[in-house]
């Protein structure tokens, strides 16, 4: 069993209720989508390139100071149990932790993770660093990510296009890379029947809504994931707000 | 519900008109839509990756093809590998296929045009920090280079939006 003691929140610290609004909004993730310009994407890549991803990534990681101490968990290692609980702790993607489709995990899938940020390995895209935070708290979460991502700016060459922006596996996360999403609590518009239409002006806005753990999961206990649909044309700062 | 059209299908999109104070409200499935040549925001929100695809499937009329012997002289993959898997092969496909992706950009996000913070301004902020530009003039003459692109392409819709940006920077 892996030991989640390692991380200083034990990876809960985005559910202790501490954050502002709290009472309707349990937590804010924003996530920016990077991939290394040395290298093909993810479902072109072999074992070898993904552990060299791991390798790069993870030295420049251990010379920032957002990531000095980071935790490293390798999910390519880890018994089913303890990726779901990776899962659960909203630290790592269902994709990521293999336990969707075929429930394989792909190789060098791994997450590092020190307070509330981290960055996963070998995804969709090679990283996908994230911030999670208690609360309604969209600059602060957004600030922290872009901290990050600055500091490995400099020590790893990203894919950039001078169109089309920060370059992606999939064409939905191109230009900014952002995903800014807040886990809100609706239990009175779903009573009222009024949620629906909630959702359907959520599209005009640009927004777009899933359920608790995010991208293909079901909406439980009228808890709803709303993020922002759109990652191009748009500065993130904009975005995030 | 059914489909206010055929009433056969499915309604998934629900379309209301107001036309002299009247409130009129119809009820379509996606195929009816279609013919009316109703596009629903609904439904570009609930599948992104399905609208891609979809519109991919309707041929050069919507989304110029390729031809099929072209492909990524860096990775191999071909434009029907990004058809059949909704994934390009590497970061040099965004150039082997960049006109049809411009235009599946431009569907996809409503512009092709990355706006704030630039890789290449990062790279230079961090080599040469006293170089950097303050962030508010950094912002406008960006947003100024889109404008002008903005206009030059006639996408006007998004000139719009950066206009009223510009007042907010500026």
């Amino acid at each position: 069993m892996i030991d989640l003691s390692l991380l200083t929140d034990g990876g809960v610290g985005w559910l202790d209720a501490s954050g502002p609004a709290s009472h309707l909004v349990l937590s804010t993730r924003v996530r920016l989508a990077r991939n290394l310009t040395a290298h093909v994407f993810q479902g072109r890549n072999s074992e070898t390139e993904r552990e060299e991803i791991l390798g790069t990534v993870e030295g420049a990681a251990r010379e920032s100071v957002l990531l000095r101490r980071a935790t490293r968990f390798r999910l390519d290692r880890l018994e089913r149990t303890d990726r779901q609980l990776l899962h659960e702790r909203h630290l790592v993607s269902k994709e990521l932790a293999g336990l969707d489709g075929d429930g394989r995990v792909r190789s060098g899938a791994s997450v590092l993770v020190q307070d509330l940020i981290g960055v996963m390995l070998n995804e969709e895209d090679h990283l996908r660093i994230q911030g999670l935070h208690s609360g309604f708290a969209l600059e602060e979460t957004y600030a922290l990510v872009d901290r990050l991502d600055a500091e490995l700016g400099q020590r790893l060459a990203f894919a950039f296009h001078p169109e089309f922006g920060y370059l992606t596996s999939c064409p939905t996360n191109v230009g900014t890379g952002l995903r800014a999403s807040v886990l809100i609590h609706l239990p009175g518009l779903v009573l009222t029947k009024e949620i629906n239409k909630v959702l359907h002006g959520l599209a005009q806005v640009g927004l777009t809504h899933r359920g608790l753990y995010g991208e293909g999961s079901e909406v439980v206990g009228q808890f709803f994931q709303l993020s922002n649909q759109t990652t191009l044309g748009s500065s993130a700062r904009w975005s995030a707000r | 519900m059914s489909c206010d059209q055929c009433r056969e299908r499915e309604a998934v999109i629900h379309l209301t008109q107001i036309v002299d104070d009247q409130v009129t409200t119809l009820h379509l499935c996606e195929k009816c839509a279609a013919e009316k040549g109703v596009d629903s925001p609904g439904a570009h929100a609930k599948s992104p990756l399905g609208t891609l695809i979809g519109a991919m499937g309707k041929g050069p009329e919507l989304v110029p093809t390729p031809r099929s012997s072209d492909l990524c002289v860096r990775c191999g993959a071909t434009f029907q590998d990004f058809r059949e898997s909704g994934r390009l092969g590497c970061p040099d496909c965004y150039r082997s296929f960049e006109a049809p992706l411009r235009d599946l950009l431009r569907r996809l996000h409503g512009s092709t045009h990355h706006l704030g913070e630039r890789y290449a301004d990062r790279e230079q902020a961090a080599t040469t920090p006293q170089a950097a530009e303050p962030e508010g003039q950094e912002r406008a003459a960006d947003l100024r280079e889109q404008l002008r692109l903005a206009v030059e392409t006639e996408n006007f819709e998004l000139a719009a939006e950066l206009r009223d940006r510009l007042r907010v920077v500026e």
